[in-house]
């Protein structure tokens, strides 16, 4: 008899080794260096090198650009999270209701944003945001509305980020709310029908407490896709107006590959990954809370 | 409601989205056939007054774009290949077989997906560094090469496969490599094309870790390089439209082709890749 056991680490290896040598390792070295201070001479003559204690994390703790890229970040999470996800159930109980035709077209074409390039479409919403000759201007024109300056106006480049990350991102949400809104039994609805609830009372008293546990897992995915803002304004501001959009990824990616202030940087990484931690935790408690959801 | 009204107001807020997530998408399919400064004149055209394929033959052309097209083709289904390698035999093995270690493993797998990437990604880029992988196709590959997530979703495939078949495999003598090919991979197949095509999506756009491990402009990746033309060429609308429907085609076409097998693993995992 050959053993099972050997033939199961030998097919979980490789995935294994991959996982361990490019991401638990470097996580790990991460801490580390965050504790150094590696910079552009350590880079050219690693003898340079000294252990710093907690000095990055003070001095980026004493830098006002980290506590506005966090500001930032904070708000686009704040705002971009509630706004992507609202689309996301409306999209999802509209295509769920049973007075929707060409169900297959629509969700196809409401997901179409989600496979495509940031980059790519980024560069496409900053002509359609130009003050002048961009549509969306020339549509607010026709109801009466000034134009606005969506890219250069430290007001507006923050809202302008978010509108396209929902457009481009609201239809993932959609169909994993879409695949739990079908997953609730049809007949719950009939007897809440002849019960006499309306729409607003179904939604409210049968739907929306289905939906919680969905709603939760979504949250915490897209609050912690949203803090990892950076191609956005990568393409679309390069951080401005007046350092307006500038994301706690690209102040880490200036710091890190720009001033090669690895040390600095790598403590930005960490304090990210502690923020996006502690709310995902907070919003499990909250799921977990009895009577929460009710 | 009366149904008929409802109808009207249900279809007619779908068609709206549906224009709204299909607009952008359109206009910049019709830019990219426009005269250089063409979109930049009120009130700015929908179509094409006179349709050129300038911006393309420039693009091809002086610009390179059928290099960085070639990267990120290249870059995206090696990544591809090898990922769905690696995630298959490991998913299988967490599912099915049993190894010491194998339930702690897992937990910690899951637990680590909490992690953003980007916590590994300077230390990454000093590991690479002195194995010569920075600024190669090799850097931008290395950590595409399995997925915790790609694991996950084989695991909860793999364990609808019943234990009979693969005991009725072993008392014929198969080994666990055969049994692994023959029986496994085949069974897998549906799962494959998921697994494919959500690593082939995720290599292609992926923006910050190309941006940071290729450095020369001859190894760029399409959205490296779209990035930086459109910094350069801030003006250029049309020629950075067509710049913009050379990254985005490739993937929404594949997406149309395997919308279903797409959907169907969306909601298996129900997870971000």
């Amino acid at each position: 008899m050959r053993r099972p056991g050997a033939i199961g680490w030998a097919l979980a290896a490789p995935a294994l080794v991959v996982i361990a040598v490019f991401f638990a390792l470097p996580v790990i070295a991460g801490l580390a260096l965050s504790l150094t201070d590696f910079d552009l001479y350590a880079l050219a003559d690693l003898s340079t090198l000294r252990f710093v204690g907690l000095a990055n994390y003070g001095h980026l703790l004493r830098t006002p650009l980290f506590w506005q890229a966090l500001g930032n970040t904070l708000y686009f999470v704040a705002v971009g999270v509630p706004v992507s996800i609202g689309l996301s159930l409306g999209a999802a109980l509209l295509l769920n209701s049973r007075f929707a035709r060409w169900q297959p077209f629509f969700r196809t074409a409401l997901f179409a944003p989600v496979v495509t390039t940031v980059v790519a479409v980024a560069v496409i919403w900053r002509y359609l945001l130009h003050t002048r000759y961009g549509l969306i201007n020339q549509a607010l024109a026709a109801i009466g509305v000034d134009p606005v300056d969506w890219l250069g106006d430290p007001h507006w480049s923050m809202p302008a980020i978010i509108l396209f990350a929902a457009w481009r991102n609201f239809g993932y949400n959609m169909i994993i709310l879409l695949a739990a809104l079908q997953a609730v039994p049809r007949e719950l609805y009939e007897s809440a029908r002849v019960d006499g609830a309306g729409a607003l009372r179904q939604f409210t008293d049968l739907t929306f407490p289905m939906l919680t546990p969905t709603l939760v897992m979504v949250g915490i995915m897209t609050i912690s896709g949203y803090f990892q803002l950076f191609a956005e304004p990568y393409v679309m501001t390069q951080g401005g107006p007046l350092r307006s959009t500038v994301s706690v990824l690209y102040f880490m990616y200036e710091e890190g590959f720009r001033w090669w202030n690895l040390g600095n940087a790598s403590a930005v990484a960490f304090l990210l990954f502690v923020v996006i931690f502690s709310v995902s935790w907070v919003l499990l408690r909250f799921d977990r809370e009895p009577g929460s959801n009710a | 409601m009366n149904p008929r009204l409802a109808i009207w107001v249900v279809n007619g807020l779908l068609a709206g989205l549906a224009a709204v997530s299909l607009f952008p998408l359109l206009w910049m399919v019709s830019v990219s056939f426009m005269p250089a400064g063409a979109a930049s004149t009120l009130p700015t055209p929908l179509l094409p007054a006179t349709v050129t394929l300038a911006n393309y033959r420039q693009l091809f052309g002086s610009i390179g774009m059928g290099r960085y097209l070639l990267n990120s083709l290249g870059i995206a289904a090696f990544a591809t290949v090898i990922s769905v390698s690696f995630n298959v035999m490991a998913g299988y093995a967490f599912a099915k077989l049993r190894f010491r270690g194998r339930d702690a493993i897992f937990k910690t797998l899951l637990g680590a997906l909490v992690i953003p990437g980007q916590v590994a990604m300077l230390p990454l880029f000093l590991m690479l560094k002195p194995l010569g992988l920075i600024n190669s196709y090799g850097g931008a590959i290395v950590p595409a090469m399995a997925s915790v997530f790609g694991i996950f979703l084989v695991r909860q495939f793999a364990r609808g496969i019943p234990d009979d078949l693969l005991e009725a495999a072993r008392i014929d003598g198969a080994s666990e490599w055969r049994i692994f090919i023959t029986i496994i991979v085949p069974l897998l197949r549906p799962m494959l094309a998921t697994l494919a095509i959500f690593s082939f999506l995720g290599s292609w756009n992926d923006f910050m870790w190309p941006l940071i491990v290729l450095t020369d402009d001859s190894l760029h990746t399409l959205p490296v390089a779209l990035a930086g033309l459109s910094r350069e060429h801030v003006q250029d609308s049309e020629l950075m439209m067509a710049g913009s429907v050379v990254t985005v085609l490739p993937v929404l076409v594949l997406f149309l082709a395997l919308q279903r097998q797409y959907m169907e693993g969306l909601m298996a995992g129900g997870v971000k890749g």
